[in-house]
């Protein structure tokens, strides 16, 4: 997936340090020229267009950004709160809004609920990583191609590790967001579900799960690294 | 639908698989599976299945016969073994037809210990080492003959039971069991393969599994491999060391390294519940008769009730830990053989270990030097007594064991009695090779 647009140049920090948790690079550009300049050969992956007092600047890019060819979606504005009048009839110009102040949870959801809507999130069908593909659809892993027969909690580890590739992960939050509930075996349950996903792997490819020391685990996506 | 059940219910019909075993183990820990078809595992994983129950060891009652196998979607698994056509498993819990636990149920009988432990924030950890031996067959009407006449970290090349003890291994890591460690043992042609820690329940399911992956294997080469605790005199038994730690919020709750010995009040308090309670739980650990021609002196089986850190001699020890890996601070229980009940025994053992931490029962000094050395006096003077000598003995004390009734819960306890009593009582009547070898000729 390309970066997604933010504007203006420099984004807010929160902007930019929501995006940076959630694993979505970024690029920041001040008008629309930068914008036209900068976009990568695969498109932007969407755009994070912040209004700072008077929203003229911030429309008009939206507005332009929309217009193309090829329209970026999803498109987000955010803006004060006595400017949301600025937007009445303008409603095809952006897919969602948020008001100030800038709380990085709910921008991480929104956006994410975007991408999910386009198919190009979290909800998507096929997580590819290297040698490894997990149909979302059909809960089938396959690394080389080699169907890896895998218990729902191995699986649902997998699919979260390898959703999220490079991001380390610590224990209590693997156990919180795979397990969903405090499992009896605490945060050891985690590095016992890592070992058993390793043996399954492979010795070839168990370094896919990176132990990150005392911290936590990773998905490498570096996988020449060993 | 949960997540779970959809899940298996979509990967049977992706990856083709003609028949799912549903597992389950009877009170002495032999493995029971019925198999079904994928059109009937969606009913079975939301209902259970129905069968007559007094056909099972230890689950027959006087009122209701039947019970139902309720799968437990975690636990299923593929099975790596059937190269021509896919089967996969489930562990099931055995419960009434109202759906309430099924008091014969082992593996239930150990989910409540760790209930329990859980509720007081712990989280018990195991990992058993399973030894065993390979054989031609195991058609006890023919000598007996070893496959191999390797000892201790032979390492042998191209000889079939490494080469299967490598299969087994391969098929387990295939599994999801990791192996720490995978060796020749001391005696001919007895392996041991060595489990990577994990919760209790888990542990258990895999020592079912493991031994079964073992088996088969073997069986597939055309030979035998069994768990029999004692199968040749003279040599060691198979043995199921097993290491013990017990985890509280996220840190082994067995370190103290203020303590001169490095072990909290926890660690201690579970070794003193172990000793103990040892002569109570032996008849679970320990369940056969042959059981306790292992439990003799000169062949590294443990035989008095002590504990100590770095002395093979000593029913519980505490293995040294290599510096700055205190994290892996555990204990070493050394009496369970290779076929025990793992679910009942992990009950016993993690009961009796937090009967010592509640109770403040307090640790014995340190058993040092060697206590095969010790004459019978010493020992007395040191406080030190003997394991049970005999399935008799130990069902002896299991009976007076009030730790052990309120563990099992009353049906499994009453069962068990009475079966070992049943078994102790054909063994006695038996006339062994040894006593017409011995007496015929002479009196």
């Amino acid at each position: 997936m390309g970066p997604i647009l933010c504007f203006p140049d420099p984004t807010p920090a929160e902007v930019l340090l929501a995006l940076t948790e959630a694993g979505h690079p970024y690029r920041c550009v001040g008008s629309l020229d930068a914008a036209d300049a900068g976009e990568p050969d695969d498109g932007w992956a969407g755009a994070i267009i912040v209004a700072e007092g008077d929203t003229t600047d911030a429309i008009t890019l939206c507005r332009a950004l929309r217009k193309r060819e090829s329209p970026i979606s999803p498109l987000l504005l955010i803006l004060d709160p006595d400017r949301v009048d600025d937007l009445s009839l303008r409603d095809d110009l952006f897919d969602d809004f948020l008001i100030r102040p800038i709380r990085m949870a709910e921008l991480t959801a929104r956006l994410n609920l975007e991408l999910d809507r386009l198919g190009r999130g979290v909800g998507r069908q096929i997580i590819e990583s290297g040698p490894l593909q997990i149909n979302l659809e059909t809960y089938q892993a396959t690394i080389d191609g080699r169907v890896l027969d895998l218990t729902y909690m191995e699986y649902e580890l997998l699919r979260f590790l390898a959703g999220h590739p490079a991001k380390v992960f610590t224990r209590e939050t693997l156990l919180s967001r795979v397990w969903g509930y405090e499992y009896y075996g605490g945060a050891r349950t985690v590095d016992v579900h890592i070992r058993r996903l390793r043996a399954k792997l492979g010795e070839e490819h168990a370094h896919l799960i990176e132990t990150i020391r005392s911290v936590g685990y990773r998905f490498a996506t570096n996988t020449h690294g060993g | 639908m949960s997540s779970q059940i959809d899940y298996v219910l979509r990967t049977v019909e992706e990856r083709g698989i003609r028949f799912v075993q549903l597992w389950f183990t009877d009170v002495l820990g032999t493995p029971k599976a019925f198999s079904i078809t994928p059109a009937e595992l969606e009913t079975a994983l939301e209902e259970g299945m129905t069968f007559d129950g007094s056909a099972v060891d230890g689950f027959s009652r006087v009122q209701e016969a039947d019970v139902l196998a309720l799968p437990d979607p975690a636990t299923f698994q593929i099975l790596p073994l059937h190269e021509s056509e896919r089967v996969a498993r489930i562990f099931c819990n055995i419960v009434n037809l109202d759906g309430s636990p099924f008091e014969g149920c082992p593996r239930q009988a150990l989910h409540r210990v760790l209930e329990a432990a859980h509720d007081r924030g712990y989280t018990f950890f195991v990992a058993p080492e399973l030894e065993y031996f390979y054989f031609d067959d195991l058609d006890p009407s023919t000598p007996m003959r070893p496959l191999d006449a390797g000892g201790y970290f032979d390492l042998a090349m191209g000889d079939l039971p490494s080469e299967l003890r490598r299969r087994s291994v391969l098929a387990l890591e295939e599994m999801g069991i990791p192996v720490e460690h995978a060796q020749h043992e001391d005696a001919p042609s007895q392996h041991e393969i060595d489990l990577r820690y994990t919760d209790a329940l888990s542990m258990a399911d895999t020592v079912m599994a493991t031994r079964l992956i073992i088996k088969e294997v073997a069986r597939q080469a055309g030979v035998s491999a069994s768990f029999m605790p004692k199968p040749l005199a003279g040599v060691q038994g198979s043995g199921m060391h097993t290491h013990l730690s017990l985890w509280k919020d996220g840190k082994n709750a067995f370190i103290d390294e203020a303590h001169p010995s490095g072990l909290s009040d926890i660690a201690r308090g579970f070794i003193a519940g172990l000793l103990v309670h040892a002569h109570e739980i032996t008849a679970v650990t320990n369940q056969w008769v042959n059981s306790y021609k292992r439990l003799v002196p000169g062949h590294e089986a443990p035989v008095h009730v002590s504990w100590a850190r770095n002395n093979r001699s000593a029913l519980v020890r505490v293995p040294v830990t290599k510096e700055g890996k205190t994290d892996s601070t555990r204990l070493e229980y050394r009496a369970p053989d290779s076929a025990a009940n793992p679910y009942l025994a992990f009950a016993v053992i993690l009961a009796a270990g937090l009967a010592g931490i509640d109770g403040g029962y307090e640790l014995p000094p340190e058993a040092d030097g060697n206590l095969f050395d010790l004459s019978p006096v010493e020992l007395t003077a040191r406080g030190i007594t003997p394991l049970p000598g005999s399935l008799n003995e130990a069902v002896d004390a299991m009976e007076r064991s009030s730790l052990v009734a309120t563990t099992l819960g009353e049906h499994l306890f009453e069962w068990f009695i009475r079966n070992k009593r049943a078994e102790w009582s054909t063994y006695k009547s038996e006339i062994s090779r040894f006593e017409l070898e011995r007496y015929l000729p002479r009196l």
